[in-house]
């Protein structure tokens, strides 16, 4: 099956009904996106699918055919270097999801609302906040 | 440039924004197999058969144990794997494994039971884990001369950790032993449980990138490496086991329940004259940590309040439920909960203000504890109660009945008592031409340890922050520095690497680095913990000084409070606390600022729901924790009362920061005239209170 994943044309085959989050985690070797819950409410395997933030682990690889997918390793962004810089990522393990589910985030759109998706256990969000509004 | 007070970058800051930080499911090891848990489904009884239909998988047994079938903890009361007696659900039986995660999904296991009676109540439980007595004063005769006694009864609930990634180990047969790689706070406790039930020294562990942890990553790692251990060992291949959420919740520690009963004799200006309490904490169904929780939990029992008559009695019981365990703040936030729900209630009962009740009793510098530790110049309870209440124009929103509240508190830094002259800590720095170094086991968890320490390192040793490594905790190479746990890292680890660097430096004299690895060949420090002259501490009478140091701190929440629902949502909290002296700005700030959020939801949401012994609501759909909406603006302000034996004054951050939060929104119900004492204070729970 043919798609766009961080930003090359890639042919993969796996079972339509593979959860995207096996897929790009075992067959493309991209371990930055991670499993916190397996059910879709902790956000830690978002990924971008048409430039939409979506639960990957919620997500059959089928769904995907023909469709541009961003992983947090294909994300260009400056909110790596200020997530970094401000502490918003303690512990790390919701950080590539919450990054990706804030590059998603629209221009003047309301934060907190835009992230209630991504749980975070260690910084109580205030670094994370504090990144997205300098 | 000195490094200590200054937001360096952390030294794995980009691994983790970029996705590059490997945790313990991004591991593969070739031939590796996938491992499952077989578990048990009642609460109490015995198992009289068991029925395997699992082919292609390697199965393992309690008969395939070579050493001892226990996780060796404080006691060795608990098994690795269930022989016949069941204590609780969820307790494990058999373990699998293969190649390929059909195979293990497709095996049954049928499990026939004798079913007995559970126990699920602590208050009517008299398998006691540990009792403990803390005795200052004569508690009856200062009783009976009080103006007026205060009596009530206050309850918490279990709280899961959810730290967010499950706990996962990866067993490799190496060497004719085995090395344990895994998401874990403290490889030497692995270590030291491993080579009891394997009867071997041969044995490795080591940390890699951890997701979080707080206290949920303490013990509770012995239990799932063993079992990798074990299956590796019989399939002669490495063996993955990694849990999923459900099983996380299921299986693993949680915070201690508690009921704790206070009975206070009051002067008529507010004078406490005597503090008789009772604590009581629910261990569940073996003693993994209780005894040292329940420690904690009586040391912070009074909060940090002058008294000269005080008795305390507390108790940690057997239940049927799953083990209970470490969790951040490790029985403080339990019993200080009850102690500041407690003040607010004797201010009630004396129609006087709170926080002049507080501002009264509260702890100076020269006072003494419950246990008769004198305090020293860096008590600073009253400057943290007076900055929250300035700083939240406190007294003004209290006049305006608003739905505002606070919290004074402490918590003790490094273990208790004797504790740490028992553990003799060691940390090592080894000479490098670039720098130093830092070989500790401490562990990273999120919480900024690596970057921490090197911070303490290069401004002791006079070199730039990038110059010192920070080698990973790995059994084999570096020496145990004690257990990542009890706000010890910073302060006690710290100082031990600060002693190392400091000696490194005069045996450099003016040589460069270079030069003396050269002349004399490589430089490896190594120094143990010393305990701080005139210290004393005494395990049978609870006398004595129970913590090197205390941080000090005061909570102040405010709420917006829905009286048709009477659903509680906290606009903004404030937390003032001194730490001694903040090394790194923000990864201290961000332990205030998870702490506080962590606590939230302790008071408002969580909510472990146990049917039959078993959690049921062991999912993150059902089971809630704070998202950013819920979470609101933290105002985390640091006060740096230096600690004269901490590094550059530093004393714990870690765990503080939950003690205070549950009490401050209560209280702050309560000024709406709800008599709530028990958390979590979840809208059908406010709406059964009584009012005041």
């Amino acid at each position: 099956m043919r798609l766009d994943l961080n930003g090359a044309k890639v042919d993969i085959a796996a079972p339509p009904m593979k959860r995207l989050l096996d897929v790009l985690r075992e067959q493309c070797a991209l371990t930055g996106t991670k499993e916190g819950c397996g059910e879709g409410e902790c956000g830690a395997c978002t990924v971008l699918v048409d430039g939409r933030p979506v639960n990957s682990c919620l997500v059959p690889f089928a769904q995907v055919k023909g469709c541009k997918v961003v992983t947090i390793e294909g994300l260009d962004s400056r909110l790596k270097e200020v997530f970094a810089r401000e502490g918003g990522a303690q512990c790390g393990f919701c950080t590539p999801g919450m990054i990706v589910a804030a590059a998603a985030l629209r221009k003047g759109g309301d934060v907190r609302a835009g992230l209630a998706g991504n749980l975070c256990r260690c910084t109580g969000y205030t670094a994370i906040f504090r990144a997205l509004n300098p | 440039m000195p490094a200590v007070g200054r937001n360096v970058l952390r030294k794995e800051a980009l691994a983790k924004v970029t996705g590059a930080a490997k945790y313990i499911d991004d591991f593969s090891f070739p031939g590796m197999l996938w491992a499952r848990t077989i578990r048990t489904t009642i609460a109490c009884g015995r198992i009289t058969d068991v029925a395997i239909s699992a082919p292609g998988c390697v199965i393992v047994t309690h008969a395939d144990i070579p050493g001892d079938n226990v996780i060796a903890c404080i006691e060795h009361d608990q098994p690795c794997l269930v022989e016949t007696d069941v204590r609780h659900a969820a307790e494990p039986v058999l373990l699998l494994a293969a190649d390929d995660r059909a195979k293990l999904a497709a095996a049954t296991v049928t499990i026939a039971y004798a079913p007995a009676a559970p126990l699920f109540d602590a208050r009517r439980s008299n398998t006691l884990f540990k009792k403990i007595d803390i005795v200052k004063g004569d508690v009856a005769a200062a009783l009976a001369r009080a103006h007026r006694i205060i009596e009530g009864t206050y309850t918490t609930g279990h709280q899961e950790h959810v730290y967010l990634e499950t706990n996962g180990v990866i067993a490799v047969p190496e060497e004719g032993g085995i090395t344990v790689y895994g998401s874990i706070q403290c490889p030497f406790y692995v270590h030291k449980a491993l080579k009891v039930l394997l009867g071997s020294d041969k044995v490795r562990v080591v940390q890699v990138e951890t997701g979080g942890g707080f206290g949920g990553k303490e013990e509770y790692p012995s239990m799932i490496a063993g079992h990798a251990a074990l299956l590796a060992l019989k399939a002669k291949r490495p063996v993955k086991l990694v849990y999923d959420r459900v099983e996380d919740m299921l299986a693993t520690t949680k915070r201690h329940p508690s009921v704790v009963r206070h009975r206070t004799g009051v002067a008529k200006d507010g004078r406490l004259l005597a503090m008789d309490i009772d604590v009581l904490m629910d261990g569940g169904a073996y003693a993994t940590l209780s005894p040292v929780v329940l420690s904690r939990g009586v040391l912070h029992a009074t909060g940090p309040y002058r008294c000269d008559n005080i008795r305390i009695v507390g108790r940690a019981v057997m239940t049927n439920t799953p083990p209970n365990g470490a969790f951040r703040g490790f029985g403080a936030p339990q019993t200080q909960f009850a102690a500041e729900v407690h003040m607010e209630r004797i201010a009630e009962a004396l129609a006087m203000d709170s926080v002049r009740l507080r501002e009264i009793n509260v702890l100076r510098s020269g006072d003494t504890t419950a246990t008769g530790q004198k305090l020293g110049s860096d008590c600073s309870a009253r400057k943290v109660l007076r900055d929250a209440v300035k700083r939240t124009n406190y007294a003004k929103k209290r006049a305006a009945r608003k739905p505002i509240g606070l919290a004074l508190f402490f918590h003790g830094s490094g273990f208790t008592g004797g504790g740490e002259v028992r553990l003799a800590s060691k940390a090592s720095l080894e000479l490098t031409p670039r720098g130093a170094r830092i070989l500790v086991a401490s562990t990273e968890i999120g919480q900024g340890t690596r970057t921490m320490h090197a911070q303490i390192v290069a401004d002791t040793l006079g070199v730039p922050f990038d110059a010192v490594d920070v080698a990973d905790p790995d059994t084999s190479r570096v020496p145990d520095s004690g257990p990542t746990v009890a706000s010890r890292t910073c302060m006690i680890v710290g100082r031990i690497l600060q002693r190392c660097a400091r000696e490194m430096k005069r045996k450099l004299g003016r040589l460069s680095r270079r030069e003396y690895l050269k002349r004399h060949g490589p430089l490896v420090i190594t120094k143990e913990y010393e305990r701080p002259s005139g210290m004393t501490w005494d395990d049978a009478t609870y006398r004595g000084d129970a913590y090197e140091a205390f941080g000090w701190a005061c909570d102040v929440v405010e709420l917006d409070f829905n009286p048709d629902t009477y659903e509680a949502r906290p606009i903004r909290v404030t937390a003032v606390q001194d730490i001694g002296k903040a090394i790194h700005p923000i990864l201290a700030a961000g332990q205030i600022e998870g702490g506080t959020a962590q606590g939230l939801g302790y008071a408002l949401l969580e909510e472990v729901v146990m049917r039959d012994g078993r959690m049921a609501n062991a999912s993150l759909t059902n089971y809630i924790i704070p998202t950013s909406m819920d979470t609101p603006e933290i105002d985390a302000v640091i006060v740096e009362s230096p600690y004269r034996h901490g590094p550059f004054g530093a004393k714990g951050v870690g765990e503080m920061p939950i003690d205070g939060v549950a009490p401050a929104v209560v209280n702050a119900i309560r000024h709406l005239g709800l008599d709530l004492r028990d958390i979590p204070a979840t809208p059908e729970r406010i709406s059964e209170c009584g009012l005041i």
